[in-house]
């Protein structure tokens, strides 16, 4: 029997069936392994006690034969999610000490299928980075290192902790979520799974927002169909949030093995970029050659506003950020700052004590957008150019069923290596924030391994709601790449 | 359009963020280098083009008129960083 | 109304005549069980923080979503000012900080508000009326509620109002004087509790207004106003206007100029003056929620409300006018409360409008003043009035026997045909009866009557002395022309 802790979300699944394993045995080799990878800085808050005592309800009912979906199965889960009675931070000092009265609906739905919860994951802090290097809590480090190398390498963000964890076998796996590329593109350099639905499809109920008309959590796994069985738990129609959308949630993994025989793959054109490296391009075609090989018709399609996404996704996230996160005032919850005279003082002072340079940057930039005079030339520009996005979409959509991309321009860098350059920084997202804009689901598959042994991955965009296509698609490209490397567990696993 | 000090400090003082004096000639250099690089959106002919509202596709959910939350001062008064008698307690406003 | 400025209406200065030019924006507090985007209660008077979800205390990851019977009553309030209402209409987000503000924003509705334009139409002294312009009712958040009287350093925060539904009502500046203002809040009062979507209620703050105010030489283009910030009784209203329109010809006069700011009205004083925490200049930034959709309505649900509107204000005044046949006057006051006017026409079914409404105004509302009751509390109902006129008026009683019955009713309760036969009072017309006791009284008193034969205005006494003998019940009619044949004085004297 391999170590429980490398078992997919799957094959656990059928071990506690079977009763081969004990959903106490997984949880216990979860937080031992959990334990020994501080050195990643994956997690923010540990919950080991709490995870013991949700395992042994899961044993109770397995034994009783009353088993959900989930039963007794551990996951990470990213410190956005707020979680009743357990610390929710944003990765942020002004949320360092705050414990949310209330449970977020996409961790309720996952309680509520029998899963059990192994801790908080470190992120960027309130979501807003690419490197998982603006956490308050310190740097999460990629499991990965380059051949022969001991540098230091990012996990991607913001879902960096969450990347980490899945890919590291702390965790079965875990949520995440991706304003800008916040799942998929940590687990393109991870070298795992990563889902962002169609937005409206999870609840962001209980969920810190960053940015409202962007933010989407999903599933953070190491398999395709771990993406399928954890998004079927997590989503849900919630009456509690205005934009989700009522549809009922379909099974996943049913046809999660259909292949892509038929199927009509679109390649935009746009999506060659300059400067990106040359493994990037070639792992791309060797992805359409494998739909095409099982049956794909692969055909050149145009989205035009493609370059103006990331530029747009700047103007708008950050708008709506600078407001979402005027609530963090030091008054009701969250860190106040010491010695302030008067009330706008102690707004100022915790605010700035309370926040990272990258938020306090981007609060800015949002404020300047939405102020007097700018609204239009900035934020009204932007939000037309997300209906111009949206079209190009649409009218691709028309031509094929489902588009594939890199995930990402290049693989893991190193710490600090792009924190001097926030623009630079940003181009991360160049791939996969075009489908934020404009609400689409899209998944990130590990297809390949960079020639210093870095993983890269393939990202698969779909229609509005149509995860399961976009499942299916990422289910014959995993079985086409056949990726199977990890890493190599040098923080003494 | 760029920002100068004087901008960067109108809208500090906006967003309620302390911006120490030696950090304002830097932010300026970074809100422009952002500025620059969204200005791109200016060769898109967007005439006639509607802001995108929503990316969902369907009516305003509502709620019936029913009192479903409240009645819990403690639980929302519990993380406070100072209360008193089930009040926010804050440095006095001057009206 | 904007035609020619009224003479009456004008101020005199030193230096010639203004004209005061007034708006007002009047915050309704919807009559509503829970609040506008969170399931808390709205009840006056509870203890602080008790009425407060985690919605309104803006907790992280909190989403609103919009109460369905607060639209409604949007909606139907709109109708009421015969106004357009608008079938898409957006919430946007508001952005400012102070304490009594969770989110750092306030949702309300900016370039597409619910309601747009429609009117309402003021009565003036003389019968004279008016019409005022609306510009718009929007629906929007109320916010918390700040002690800053509790402590030397601190102030007390109470979020039990935050959300809570209000209709902001937006007047044209139509209005020339005080008494202009103060009968469009009275018929904008009215309006609302005829509708029952606010309680109109001044002392607990559901209804508040702002009144905005400038001078101008008669007909010449509009001055700077100031806006004076909720002014909470309708006699501060009257003073704060007459004083700051006093104030700003007073600056004009002396060559100053009126800057453009917030004023607040010390009722103590008497006086306006500038708000501090106001002084600021404002950039609210706003733009649509991407929390909440547009709120788009059906022309059929719309046309719903529109069939379950009551009667009017207006039209029930006319309608007094047209089928009672009363006065402008009288039928204004008895419509100004849908109450009242309920209760007259309960009162005068079947008995003549006149008797009455006179019966209303001179026992029913001078009894209620008295002990200081509004006319639900009235402790003998409309029919039970009604019985009593009627008795009147059939001659079973006398007038001055009803309005000792109407006390014993008052204060006992009872019914008052029953009280009337119980307690002996029917009117004697018995013309027998009455002669026995004339005889009676003129054959005690010779020297009276040869006095009043002498002095015919005497014979009053005469009347006193058989009404006394038959305990009050004599007709009166009766007793003084049997006394006047009897003593031989002139039918009419
Ligand atoms: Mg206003
Ligand atoms: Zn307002």
């Amino acid at each position: 029997m391999t170590t429980p802790n490398a078992f997919t979300l799957a094959e656990a699944r059928e071990a506690l069936k079977e009763k081969r394993l004990s959903s106490r045995e997984l949880t216990e080799a979860m937080i031992a392994a959990m334990a020994a990878s501080r050195p990643l800085n994956a997690f923010v808050t540990e919950t080991p006690e709490k995870a013991l005592a949700m395992a042994a309800d899961s044993d109770a009912r397995i034994a009783r034969g009353e088993g959900r979906a989930l039963e007794g199965l551990p996951l990470a889960i990213k410190d956005l999610f707020c979680t009743r009675g357990v610390r929710t931070t944003a990765g942020s000092r002004i949320l360092e000490n705050f414990v949310p009265p209330y449970e977020s609906t996409v961790t309720q739905n996952l309680w509520d299928a029998g899963a059990v919860m192994l801790g908080k994951t470190n992120m960027d802090e309130f979501a807003m980075g690419s490197s998982n290097e603006t956490s308050y809590f310190g740097p999460v480090e990629n499991p990965w290192r380059a051949e022969g190398s001991n540098k230091k390498l990012v996990p991607g963000g913001s879902s960096g902790g969450s990347a980490t964890a899945v890919a590291a076998d702390l965790c079965l796996a875990a949520t995440g979520t991706d304003t800008g590329g916040s799942i998929r593109q940590p687990a393109a350099v991870t070298g795992i799974v990563g889902l962002k639905p169609t937005y409206g499809r999870c609840s962001r109920w209980g969920i810190v927002a960053f940015a409202s008309s962007l933010d989407q959590a999903g599933p953070m796994t190491k398999t395709v169909r771990d993406a399928a069985i954890l998004l079927g738990a997590m989503a849900s129609v919630d009456p509690m949030d205005a934009t989700s959308v009522d549809m009922p949630v379909p099974d996943y993994e049913a046809g999660l093995e259909a292949g892509v025989k038929g199927m009509r793959i679109g390649i935009p054109k746009e999506y060659r970029i300059d400067g990106a490296p040359p493994e990037i391009d070639a792992l791309w075609h060797k992805g359409a050659e494998w739909l095409k090989a099982q049956g794909a018709e692969i055909v050149e399609v145009s989205l035009p506003h493609t370059k103006y996404a990331l530029p747009a996704y700047y103007i708008v996230a950050p708008a709506e950020a600078s407001s979402n996160l005027a609530r963090y005032d030091g008054v009701r919850y969250g860190h106040r700052a010491a010695g302030a005279k008067d009330i706008t003082d102690l707004y100022e002072k915790s605010r700035g004590e309370g926040f990272g340079k990258e938020v306090r940057r981007r609060i800015l930039i949002g404020t300047y957008v939405l102020s007097a005079g700018y609204y239009d030339a900035y934020y009204s520009r932007a939000q037309k150019l997300r209906t111009l996005i949206a079209r190009d979409f649409a009218q691709a959509f028309e031509q094929c069923d489902a588009l594939l991309t890199p995930a990402t321009p290049g693989p893991a860098f190193a710490i600090g290596e792009k924190t001097a350059d926030p623009v630079s920084m940003y181009l991360n997202d160049v791939f996969t924030v075009t489908v934020n804009l404009a609400g689409l689901p899209g998944i990130s598959v590990p297809a390949g391994l960079t020639k210093e042994g870095l993983p890269l991955g393939l990202q698969v965009i779909g229609k509005a709601f149509d995860e399961a296509g976009v499942l299916r698609v990422g289910r014959a490209l995993e079985v086409a790449a056949d990726f199977k490397a990890k890493p190599a567990a040098w923080w003494g696993a | 359009m760029s920002v100068d000090k004087d901008t960067v400090r109108r809208i500090a003082k906006l967003a309620r963020i302390a911006l120490e004096e030696e950090r304002v000639e830097p932010m300026v250099n970074e809100l422009n280098q952002i500025l620059h690089w969204v200005e791109q959106l200016g060769e898109v002919e967007v005439a006639g083009i509607e802001p995108l509202t929503s990316v969902v596709a369907q009516r305003l959910k509502m709620r019936e008129d029913e009192v479903t939350a409240g009645g819990d001062a403690e639980a929302v008064t519990a993380n406070a960083p100072q209360r008193e008698d089930d009040y926010f307690v804050v440095p006095k406003v001057v009206e | 109304m904007s035609q020619a400025a009224k003479k009456s209406k004008l101020i005199k200065g030193e230096t010639g005549e203004w004209e005061i030019v007034i708006g007002m924006e009047v915050h309704a507090q919807v009559l509503s069980e829970a609040k506008l985007f969170s399931g808390a209660a709205t009840a006056f008077g509870a203890s602080p923080n008790s009425q407060v979800s985690f919605v309104d205390a803006a907790m992280p990851g909190m989403l609103p979503v919009i109460n369905r019977f607060c639209v409604e009553q949007a909606v139907r309030t709109g109708l009421g000012l015969k106004a357009k209402i608008n079938r898409r209409s957006v919430f946007d987000r508001k952005n400012y900080f102070y304490p009594d503000l969770p989110q750092g924003y306030q949702i309300s509705q900016y370039k597409q508000p619910v309601v747009g334009e429609g009117e309402v139409l003021i009565d003036l002294p003389g019968g004279e009326s008016a019409v005022v312009g609306i510009e718009r009712l929007h629906l929007e958040q109320d916010a918390g509620k700040s002690l800053h009287d509790q402590h030397a350093d601190y102030s007390y925060v109470d979020l039990n109002r935050a959300g809570v539904a209000l209709m902001e009502i937006v007047s044209r500046p139509d209005l020339r004087c005080a008494d202009e203002a103060v009968a469009y809040l009275k018929k904008l009062r009215a309006i609302v509790r005829y509708l029952g979507t606010c309680d109109g209620n001044m002392e607990e703050g559901s209804m508040r207004a702002d009144v905005n105010v400038s001078v101008r030489r008669p007909g010449g283009p509009l001055g700077t106003r100031c806006e004076i910030k909720n002014v909470n009784s309708m006699r501060f209203i009257a003073q704060a206007i007459e004083f700051e329109a006093r104030r700003q010809v007073d600056i004009l006069e002396s060559g100053g100029s009126i800057r453009q700011e917030t004023r607040l009205f010390d009722s103590k004083a008497g006086e306006t003056r500038s708000m501090r925490s106001k002084e600021e200049a404002h950039d609210y930034r706003y733009f649509p929620d991407p929390d909440l959709l547009p709120l788009e309505l059906d022309e059929d649900w719309i046309r719903t409300i529109e069939a379950s509107l009551p009667e009017l204000p207006d039209e029930k005044k006319a309608r007094f006018i047209k089928d009672y046949g009363l006065d402008a006057y009288d039928a204004g006051v008895l419509v100004t409360e849908r109450e009242l006017a309920d209760y007259y026409e309960e009162l005068a079914r079947g008995i003549d409008a006149k008797l009455a409404v006179n019966w209303l105004n001179n026992e029913i509302l001078g009894r209620l003043n008295k002990d200081g009751l509004s006319i639900a509390e009235c402790p003998v109902s409309a029919t039970a009035n009604n019985a009593i006129i009627a008795m009147i008026v059939d001659g079973t009683i006398s007038g001055k026997i009803a309005k000792d019955i109407l006390d014993i009713v008052w204060s006992e309760g009872g019914d008052p045909k029953t009280v009337v036969e119980a307690r002996g009072l029917r009117q004697v017309t018995d013309t027998g009866a009455i002669e026995a006791a004339v005889e009676k009284v003129i054959a005690a008193n010779p020297d009276k009557v040869a006095a009043a034969q002498a002095k015919p205005k005497l014979a009053g006494w005469f009347v006193g002395q058989v009404m006394k003998e038959t305990g009050g019940k004599a007709n009166p009619q009766a007793v003084n022309a049997i006394l006047k044949s009897r003593l031989g004085l002139p039918d009419e004297g």
